[in-house]
């Protein structure tokens, strides 16, 4: 068996496994055959190991060969032959192991074994156990598909899963009406965010005739590749890549969602907004930096983004008075430093960054729920109640100002009340009146009132056997 | 002239007909619906028959088998090509799981003879390419629907004033063309007449308001058999993209668009279900009909293979709503429902459905939305990118409806609501065909492309004729 048999054995694998688990979990489900929690921990921890260790070979082997690339190629899932080949339409199914993905990886594997395990616990015999489960292998196909995408189309395949398990895990305790609101909030920011990927991934197809990241970005392996664009190209595209990641790491100005987010189980939100979802727009901006150095403004607009956001949220964070969102505000101002670091070329700092920030917010974010107990724990050992003594701004700053500060933060920026205020009101409200003008005119052809509708019953006490 | 190894095509139209007469005389509703379910599950195969004879065959067009038609209405009358071949199964099917799908406490209400009716003529449609044949089977199919509005006591006339503008635009429009015989252009009033009728009965603004009265006045069932199959796709396949100048396609493209995008946000504000899917659905057909439009082979693959997946999608969709009438009558969609904890694999369906139409990744619609896109963008490169955005607002608008039925409270019932057996085995036989389609597109694509290619084809072959006509006609003038 020689080196190139072993990688693309061990490289789908490493896809497989987690699909495999999305596939025993999901059908269970819909065929109304539902796996005990026993089976569903099981089948969790099996796929998450056997999907790290053999990404841990493949890095092992890779440093062994010093092999720096490997791409492993599954053919076209789809693909049209037109009467001009350079024309050809076709869904590339490719994945690469390189620098950038193989740490990636390997880090969702540890931090989704970690959370799975977690969560085996802390979700026991709660009624959304198997719910929960579900779309936490979604999440973690999404991921390790995103991560190791070869092409753009397959990296919009894994970001699209991620973007729905996120959305269905905030909903999590859906007998309350707030997590669904907020679950609704987080889908409608990333359906917005993913369109712009997706104009991207067309946008690039129509530039360079294919999606894969080798033509992209050049051949050479991350993070080493030129890109094929000219500057305006890669600004028009890069643009909208930021847009997408922007709403998918919830920078300025889409960071109204995050504090949303934290309405789902603890779990869940360690992995995906300390962990790894709140890093994935950090990801697609380094996957395709090659773009972010041909143009200045781009580059420039990176940063901008990155430093606006970083100050937004280290602002926020101090006034959040419970822990998830204060943590949620810290993450992203590490977050904005990443962002920052990708702008200026710091490739390899952000992604050690990446690691080591994913790691530490994971570890917070689980042991969130246990605050109050290690506090007391402190204090206990201390003997007195810990002082907060005034911080620098507190003391300088003159108490006018320091208020409109408080109220911006606590507030958080007016990033929603903007959003709701200057597009989703306006927005309605036309919708509204064009659904008047709509009822006008079918009450005017039918000589009546048209609508069965308007006599649906809101909030009624329905006993079913009354209906039947 | 290629021959099917059976009369597939006229056992597959003939069998709902002959299924509606023998209905139409059974007084008890139950034994009714046992008996259309046989009929359509009849149907069902004989075009699942018809399918899998007419791909083996290898060629773009067959006949059938001892076809007794054409010697009396000529070649295109029943006919199955690559455009029509997986369209029949997919009506049957949406017939047949319809039925199925039908519970006890709705069978008095439903029409099950009429049904069968709109049956065969779905599916004569569906086998016709003459273009009267086909205008007169979609006047036909108006017929159902009106005895049902009716015969429950509601107001017929939004309904019937827009269909009476389709059938007399259309047939005007043909009409007119007809007598201005194979020249290339057509008369701007001639295309513009096919084109107004096509935009009515698709259901496009702002003449889409017969279909929100028909969802509002007819049972869910009957409303949906009605816009499903895409009737008003078929007739712009058919009589307007073979004919039409670039200027007609473009116009449909871009009021399609509008569409496309006016009623995903519609479907964000209705506050009924209902309604909501209306407007779905509304946003959906216009997605397939820019598809068509834009006439690329890209575009057009696109289209037709948004075409089936959000028939199957939507279909699924709309049943899963259905099923939910049945147990709790007319939602609003203004409060919180939280029937998921009663009913999980409706709910499992409804957003499998929802995300399917959608074009989510994995499921049926993933590449056509795909091709779609790329299509669009090809042609107009701005504009096409509110395909995208059209889709995105559909997208929240489907997670929005999941979360105010099946979430956001605590439902108390009093009786178990899960899904039935019927309501099952419809559930399981759409959701192999989403994810199944959606894991294993190759086939389906190659499919709708070779299709699009043979429309392309015909597109073609028929204007470079008609200017070929036109030439020799002028330089006849000129002679004299």
């Amino acid at each position: 068996m020689n080196t190139e048999t072993i990688f693309h054995t061990l490289g789908i694998i490493v896809v497989a496994s987690p699909a495999a688990l999305v596939a025993v979990l999901g059908l269970t489900s819909l065929i109304g055959r539902p796996l005990r929690e026993s089976a569903i921990e099981s089948w969790t921890y099996a796929s998450t190991v056997v999907g790290l260790l053999a990404a841990i070979a493949i890095l092992f082997i890779m440093l062994a060969t010093d092999i720096r690339h490997v791409p492993i190629e599954l053919g076209n899932w789809v693909v049209i032959h037109l009467p001009e080949p350079h024309h050809n339409f076709h869904f590339h199914l490719k994945f690469v192991f390189d620098r950038l993905s193989v740490p990636f990886v390997i880090l969702s594997f540890l931090l989704c074994g970690t959370v799975g395990a977690f969560t085996s616990r802390y979700l026991h015999r709660e009624s959304g156990y198997r719910r929960f489960y579900i779309c936490y292998s979604l999440f973690t196909l999404g991921m390790i598909v995103t991560s190791l995408a070869g092409t753009i189309e397959v990296l919009f395949f894994g970001w699209e899963l991620v973007g729905l398990s996120s959305a269905l895990l905030v909903a999590y305790f859906h007998e309350r009406i707030a997590p669904v609101k907020n679950g609704l909030r987080v889908w409608a920011v990333y359906r917005i965010a993913d369109a712009a990927f997706l104009i991207a991934a067309v946008a690039l197809h129509h530039l360079t005739g294919e999606g894969d990241f080798d033509v992209l970005i050049g051949s050479g392996s991350w993070p080493e590749g030129q890109a094929s664009l000219t500057a305006n190209q890669a600004l028009f595209v890069g643009l909208l890549l930021l847009v997408a990641a922007a709403g998918k790491s919830a920078l300025v100005p889409f960071s109204g969602w995050l504090p949303r987010a934290m309405e789902g189980p603890t779990p869940s939100s360690a992995i995906f907004y300390g962990a790894l979802s709140v890093h994935l727009g950090a990801f697609l901006l380094l996957r395709v930096s090659p773009i972010l150095e041909m143009s200045f403004w781009l580059s420039a607009a990176v940063v901008t983004i990155g430093l606006l956001t970083a100050a937004f949220a280290s602002i926020t964070t101090r006034v959040q008075t419970d822990i998830k969102s204060a943590l949620a505000f810290a993450s992203l101002t590490q977050v904005g430093i990443i962002v920052v670091e990708i702008g200026l070329g710091l490739r390899y700092i952000a992604l050690i960054h990446i690691i080591g920030h994913a790691c530490l917010r994971t570890l917070q974010l689980l042991r969130a729920p246990s605050l109050l107990h290690d506090y007391h724990t402190l204090e206990n050992a201390i003997g007195e109640h810990m002082q907060h003594e005034a911080g620098l701004w507190q003391r300088v700053m003159p108490v006018g100002l320091r208020s409109w500060f408080y109220c911006f933060a606590i507030e958080r920026g007016y990033l929603d009340g903007c959003l709701d205020r200057f597009i989703v009101y306006p927005f309605r409200r036309i919708l509204l009146f064009c659904d008047s003008i709509e009822r006008r005119w079918t009450d005017f052809l039918s000589g009546g009132a048209s609508r069965e509708s308007d006599e649906v019953p809101v909030h009624e006490e329905v006993v079913e056997e009354l209906r039947l | 002239m290629v021959q099917l190894h059976l009369p597939w095509l006229e056992l597959t139209i003939i069998t709902p007909l002959i299924g509606a007469l023998i209905v139409c005389r059974v007084r008890d509703p139950e034994r009714a619906r046992r008996r259309t379910m046989l009929v359509t599950g009849l149907t069902l195969f004989l075009a699942v028959g018809a399918w899998e004879d007419f791909r083996t065959l290898h060629t773009f067009e067959a006949h059938d088998h001892w076809d007794i038609v054409s010697p009396w209405l000529g070649d295109d009358a029943v006919v199955v090509d690559e455009l029509s071949a997986p369209l029949l199964p997919l009506a049957a099917l949406l017939f047949f799981l319809t039925t199925l799908a039908t519970l006890r406490t709705k069978v008095r209400r439903f029409p099950f003879a009429w049904t069968l009716v709109s049956q065969t003529l779905v599916l004569a449609m569906l086998s016709c390419r003459a273009p009267w044949g086909v205008i007169g089977l979609l006047a036909a199919q108006t017929i159902p629907p009106l005895v049902e509005l009716r015969a429950r006591g509601r107001s017929t006339r939004v309904f019937l004033v827009h269909m009476l503008l389709f059938i007399g635009l259309l047939a005007g429009g043909w009409a007119m063309i007809e007598a201005e015989g194979p020249k290339s252009p057509h008369s701007i009033w001639a295309i513009g007449m096919l084109i107004a009728a096509v935009l009515v009965r698709s259901g496009c603004a702002p003449v889409h308001c017969w279909m929100t009265d028909l969802f509002e006045n007819a049972t869910l069932g009957t409303a949906l058999l009605f816009v499903t199959p895409m009737a008003g796709a078929y007739a712009a396949v058919r009589l307007v993209l073979p004919i039409a100048p670039d200027w007609a396609l473009q116009t449909i493209s871009l009021l399609s668009l509008f569409t496309a995008v006016y009623a995903a946000g519609m479907a964000l504000v209705q506050r009924e279900a209902r309604r909501f899917f209306v407007y779905l659905f509304l946003s959906h057909s216009s997605l397939v009909l820019i598809g068509l439009e834009v006439v690329t082979p890209i575009g057009l693959t696109g289209g037709l293979c948004v075409w089936i997946s959000v028939g199957l999608s939507l279909a699924g969709f709309g049943l899963t709503l259905r099923a939910l009438e049945a147990r709790t009558g007319r939602l609003s969609l203004a409060d919180y429902h939280g029937l998921y904890e009663h009913m999980p694999s409706l709910a499992t369906f409804f957003l499998l459905t929802g995300l399917a139409s959608i074009g989510f990744p994995g499921t049926v619609g993933f590449i056509g939305a795909e091709l779609l896109v790329e299509g669009a963008v090809e042609v107009y490169p701005y504009v096409g990118m509110l395909v995208v955005f059209a889709a995105a607002l559909n997208s929240i608008a489907v997670l929005h409806a999941y979360f105010r039925l099946f979430t956001g409270t605590e439902h108390t019932a009093s009786i178990p609501l899960n899904a039935r057996l019927p309501e099952r085995i419809a559930i399981l036989t759409l959701s192999a065909l989403i994810i199944g389609g959606g894991l294993y597109p190759q086939p389906g694509v190659v499919s709708r492309y070779h299709a699009a290619t043979e429309i392309m084809a015909r597109r073609s072959k028929h204007l470079s004729a008609g200017s070929a006509s036109a030439n020799q006609n002028k330089h006849t003038e000129d002679q004299d």
